[in-house]
Formats: structure tokens, sequence, C-alpha cells
């Protein structure tokens, strides 16, 4: 462990809380996709299944820059936000495996993850899909004169639909309190920014519109909470959207079967040496936030989470098949053509 | 004879027909130096390098526009989705301006383009990924639209979309490019808009295209065991169209039965019961039943997948109930 100093200590910028929250929030969106990744191995989880692990601050320090009223949208890598926003991990791991007490009865599966009570807007299969959606939550919130905003990821992939284009532009002109996030991992798949585009500063695309723009380091949760919590000024006092470019990185394969040839070990080795959880622990104990007991209290609760998540799912009944006839239409008696 | 996969088949399909003629190119996501999210295209940008086979950012309606105008201009693209499912974000450009462009120009300018990948669904993926599109493009003056089921189908009429100077819509599926089927190594292609008559039987017509032929041929197979003879028909184009030789089979079995992935509702099956009923009317024993997806968007888990795709058990009784056994 590094040696403690009265420089680094300065550094703290943050509450006792908030890094407590960093931590722990991160160390359950790890430890629940390293689980998620051997339960696919077992075929205990089917379909496609993104994981979130290496881009973890993305979702926990804008969490910590928000309200509990603010509404979160983002695409089908879609396990970490719910988990940071309070969303039961039993639900969603039960959900993984297609049960009906996940987090949307097995219907979405895991690139649709809902959670309605924690503004959860979904996870969207659909690449960029949600960009122009997330603009009308926004839109909506200032059409009911509340003072909430709506946060809305996408990958650097999705940057290149355009739809997200047409939604910056709207977003400027209404004047949406929306916080644009691009969680630039590298990669869309097998296709690095440099592959996709001229435009590697992908903030920059911002600035067509007027929009303020900035990048931010996607692996220092600090950075991370500091620039949504700007954001979030900007747009509750009216003026309207903000686009962030998270620089993150994603240590797994696209989905669970990519055998990565597009990169080099070296790469995501010097990624993980800025491991977004290893950087807040060390803080925590550099400033003496929390002890190592406290922090291997921490690390328990949260295995036990897992493991209770784990079990839950495994325990869970699996959906009746009639009950893909509910929630089709809000109409009880909808006649659905039948033969 | 030679035995290949499916994709192997797609493969060939578009290696021999860009050998062939420099105007062809293949432009898509994953495409080039991944070598296609199914490993259709595999090798394809070590033979024809990065002027013939292109990998796109994700924008499908840019690309999809780049094709219909590249097609107007004198190339001959072809477009791969990475699954049909994903076509909707472009699917402006492939009706509004590549099935109608001949009609709005006056004759004047024609699209010869492929736009190809898998359609309908593919295990559990979620309703955003498990739609079929073959009505929904079959409903669309201005395209033909191509469902093939074996690899040799595939290779051959593969081979003569790309040659077709209309817009063509080819569609594959996930769960099929691992299928392997007799392929033979001289060049070959087949007439598009003609069905084949994949098993001949006596006693009652199964229609059907595509992956659900699968469904279709394990029916027959298990009708057999009972003494039913079910003449099996792949429509294997489903614009145009081949009423006649459905027609001609209805006629001699009296009793049809529909086999379709897509949802209910203006689907191919009704369609095709329209014609059915209209033109040999009077050769029904039965009335036409058809067996599509259920009338509902296909969630994620199993048992809701098992609720409401089409499956062997249902198209059975469908045939049971055509042929009035209990
Ligand atoms: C419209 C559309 N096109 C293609 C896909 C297939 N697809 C799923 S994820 C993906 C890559 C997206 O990359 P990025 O936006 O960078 O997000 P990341 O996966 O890195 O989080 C692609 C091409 C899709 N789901 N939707
Ligand atoms: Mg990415």
């Amino acid at each position: 462990m590094a040696k403690k100093s009265t420089a680094t200590k300065s550094k703290v910028k943050y509450s006792k809380e908030t890094y407590t929250f960093w931590y722990e929030s991160m160390l359950l969106m790890r430890r629940f996709e390293e689980k998620a990744g051997q339960l696919y191995g077992q075929q205990k989880i089917r379909g496609f299944c993104h994981l979130y692990i290496g881009q973890e601050a993305c979702a926990s320090g804008a969490i910590t820059a928000l309200t509990k009223d603010d509404k979160w949208i983002t695409a089908y890598r879609d396990h970490a936000h719910p988990l940071g926003l309070g969303t039961d991990p039993g639900a969603i791991m039960a959900e993984l495996f297609g049960k009906a007490t996940g987090t949307t009865k097995g219907k979405g599966g895991s690139m649709h993850i809902f959670d309605k009570e924690r503004n959860f807007m979904g996870g969207h299969g659909i690449v960029g899909a949600q960009v122009p959606m997330g603009l009308g939550i926004g839109f909506a919130e200032k059409y009911k004169g509340t003072k909430n905003l709506c946060i809305c990821h996408m990958g650097d992939g999705a940057v290149r639909q355009g739809a997200v284009h047409e939604a910056f532009n709207l977003a400027m002109l209404y004047k949406t309190p929306v916080i644009f996030v691009i969680e630039n991992n590298g990669y869309a798949m097998g296709t690095s920014v440099k592959r996709s585009s001229n435009v590697e500063e992908l903030y920059t695309i911002g600035e067509a519109y007027d929009m303020p723009a900035f990048a931010v380091d996607g692996m220092n949760v600090e950075d991370i909470h500091e620039a949504v919590a700007e954001a979030a000024e900007r747009a509750r006092k009216g003026d309207g959207p903000t686009l962030l470019e998270f620089r993150t990185y994603r240590y797994k394969g696209h989905s669970m079967s990519d055998p990565q040839k597009y990169r080099t070990r070296e790469e995501v080795e010097e990624y993980k040496g800025r491991d977004p959880l290893e950087q807040v622990k060390k803080t925590i104990l550099d400033n003496d936030i929390l002890t190592q007991d406290e922090l291997t209290e921490i690390d328990k609760k949260v295995k036990k989470q897992v493991e209770d998540a784990v079990k839950f799912a495994e325990e869970s009944p699996w959906p009746d098949g009639q009950d893909a006839f509910k929630d089709v239409y809000l109409q009880e008696d909808y006649p659905f053509v039948m033969e | 004879m030679r035995v290949i996969q499916f994709r192997e088949a797609i493969r060939e399909a578009m290696n021999e027909e860009m050998r062939r003629d420099e105007n062809v190119f293949l432009m898509g996501e994953e495409v080039a130096e991944y070598n296609g999210a199914y490993k259709v295209s595999q090798g394809m940008l070590d033979e024809f390098g990065p002027n013939r086979v292109y990998d796109t950012p994700i924008a499908e309606l840019g690309f999809a526009g780049l094709g219909v105008g590249a097609g107007m201009n004198g190339l001959r693209p072809i477009i791969e989705f990475m699954t049909f499912n994903f076509s909707l974000v472009a699917i402006d450009q492939i009706i509004n301006s590549s099935a109608k462009m001949l009609a709005m120009s006056g004759g004047q300018y024609s699209v010869p383009i492929v736009f190809r990948g898998p359609t309908g669904s593919a295990g559990q993926l979620g309703a955003t990924h498990s739609s079929n599109f073959e009505n929904w493009f079959a409903n669309t003056p201005g395209l033909k639209v191509v469902v093939p089921s074996t690899p040799y189908d595939a290779k051959g009429l593969l081979k003569a979309s790309i040659r077709d100077n209309d817009p063509v819509i080819f569609m594959e599926s996930e769960m099929m490019y691992n299928d392997k089927g007799e392929v033979p190594e001289g060049e070959y292609l087949l007439p598009i808009g003609v069905a084949d008559i994949k098993r001949k039987g006596k006693d009652v017509t199964i229609i059907s295209f595509g992956k659900a032929m699968k469904i279709a041929l394990e029916a027959a197979e298990e009708l057999a065991k009972d003494g039913i003879e079910a003449e099996v028909i792949d429509l294997r184009t489903v614009r145009p169209i081949d009423y006649a030789t459905c027609l001609e089979s209805v006629k001699k079995t009296n009793r049809c039965v529909v086999v379709e992935e897509a949802n209910p509702l203006a689907a191919i099956s009704s369609e095709l019961t329209y014609h059915i009923q209209r033109n040999a009317f009077d050769y029904l024993d039965a009335p036409v039943i058809r067996v599509n997806s259920m009338d509902i968007p296909l969630s994620f888990s199993a048992p809701y997948i098992e609720a409401t795709l089409p499956n062997v058990k249902r198209t059975l009784e469908a045939v049971k109930q055509v042929m009035y056994k209990k």
C-alpha cells in the first residue's frame, strides 16, 4: 500500500459517504458481473450478455452527482447502472436467468433491464435508440416544470447513428435538461473509434451544435462526479444539454463470444493499471477515509449480496409461458389474433 | 456431393460474384477485419481488399443509402445488416429509395442492390433482436424478397440476387449458419420466384420458407410415421410468390397448412390463404390453417419463447385439424 502523505490528503474532495458509496457500488458491479460471466459459461445465462467490467466509474460517479428524481437511460450494457441505483441484485440476476422474479419478469433479459421505482428507464438493444428517447425524457421534465434531468449513456459506436445527431441538435434547440454521456471504451464490437471516424475526440461533436462538451477521465470516479455535477447544474438552470465523453475501457469482450483479436493484451493490461475500483480504494486508504478492516467488511457484504442474488435467481420460478400475452397492451381485453 | 455450411454457401456466392464482376462490393458492420459477426464474410477482405469489402460504423441509414446511391450510379452493392432487426434504422432507404426508384424515375434509374442478413428469432435475445421482416418487405412493390432454407438454395439464389437488376432483400438466420448441406462444386444459379417441393406427398400440403422449413419437414417426418404423406413446399421467395406451385399441390392434396415464423396479422400465411381460397376453393376439403408466431413480441425467457414461436407440435395439430383427425 502506498504511503500516506498530506499532499494526497488534501485531494479529498468529497464526503466519507460518497467515497464509501463509490467503493461499494463499483465493487458490487464488478463482483456481480464476474459472477454473471461464470454463470454464462455454465449456460445458466443465455443470449447476449455485455459486461461493464472496467467501466464502473461511468455509472457510479454519475449517481452521486444526481438526485433520486433524475431519470436514467442507457444501451444494452446495462447491469451496472441499476445496481448502482439500488435495484435488487437478485432481481437483475433473476432477469439474466430469465426467471419470473426478474426486473422485467424475464421478458427483456440482459439487454433490457428496467426499474421504474429507481427511474431507470432501460436498457435498450438497438444501438443509439436510447438517445432520442433520453432527449424526450428530459423534454418531459422541462415540460412538467420540474428541476429534474435525464442522463443518457451511449457507446462510442452509437455516436455514429444519425438519430444521435438529430437528438443533439434538438436538445440544444429546445434547451432540454439532458446529460449525454459517451462511454468511450475505445471499441464498438471489433471496430475501434479510429476505424469508424476521423473525429476521435468524440466530445468535440458537441461543438457542431454549440453544446457544452467535455472529455473526462472515465477511469476516475471523482472526475466523473465533478463533470456530471456541473452538467446537472447547467441543466437545472435551464441552459440545456451537455455532452460528456468518459474515456474508459471494457476489460472483457464485447459480449460473451468475442475472440478480441482487434486489441492487444498489453492494451488491456495498461487500462487495468488504472482500474477505477483500485484508484478509489487507494484514495480511501491513503487518506484514512476508511480503514482496511472497514473495506474488508464491505467486501464481505458485497460477496454475500452476490451469493444471495445467485441463490435467489436459482431458486426463483420460471415464468408461465402464457404470461407472454401480458404487458403487450394495457387494454385488458385486447383481441389478439389467435389463429 | 460436397457438403458445406450455410454460411460457406453464402460466402461462396459472394466470392464468385465478386470475382466475376468488379462492380460488386460488400459493405456492413464488422464484415471486413472481424470477418463478419457470424463469420459469413471470412477471408473476403484478404481476397478482395479494402476497396471491395468495407467495414462501416454503426450507421445503417447512412450505409444503406450509400448502397442505393451507388446502385443508381452503376455499382452492384451487397449491403449486410448484422440482422434485419437493425435494418429498421435504415428502412426509409430500403423502401422509399431503393424499392420505388425505378417507378419514380420513370424507368431511368434502377437499383441493383442486395440487402442481406439474418431475420427472425435467434434464441434468447429479447424483443428488439427477434422480429421477422419477411412479410414487411414482401409488402413493398419494387422489392424482391428471398428467404432460402438450405445451403444449396442459398448459394444459387444469392448469386441470382446479386445479378438481378432490381433491389433484392436476401434473408438468412443466425440459427442456420451452421447448417450443412450438399452444394455442388461448379457454378449454378437458381431462379428467384420459384418454389421448391422439398418433400413429395399426397395427403396434405405444408407450405413454409426459411428457418420455419425445419419445422415443416420435421412435422412431415412425424406424420409419415402415422401414414400421412405430407407434401412440403419451400417458397424460397416471398416476393414474388410462386402461387402456381402451391395451388397445384393443394389441388392434389385438398388440404393445406402454412408454417411461418412471423407474427400472424398481414403475414405471408394470410396472403397464401387468400390465393388458395380464391383459386382452389372447390378443391379444398378443409379451411387452410396457419401456424405463425403468436400475436405478441418475442420475449427473452425460454418459456415465453416456447409459448410464442411456431413449433412441430402446433404444426401436427394443424395438420390433424385439416385432416379432421381427432
Ligand atoms: C442499430 C444496431 N446496429 C447494430 C447493432 C449490433 N451491435 C450491438 S452492440 C454494437 C457495438 C456498439 O458499440 P458501442 O456503441 O461502442 O457500445 P459498447 O458495446 O462499446 O458499450 C453493435 C454493432 C445493434 N444492436 N443495433
Ligand atoms: Mg464502445
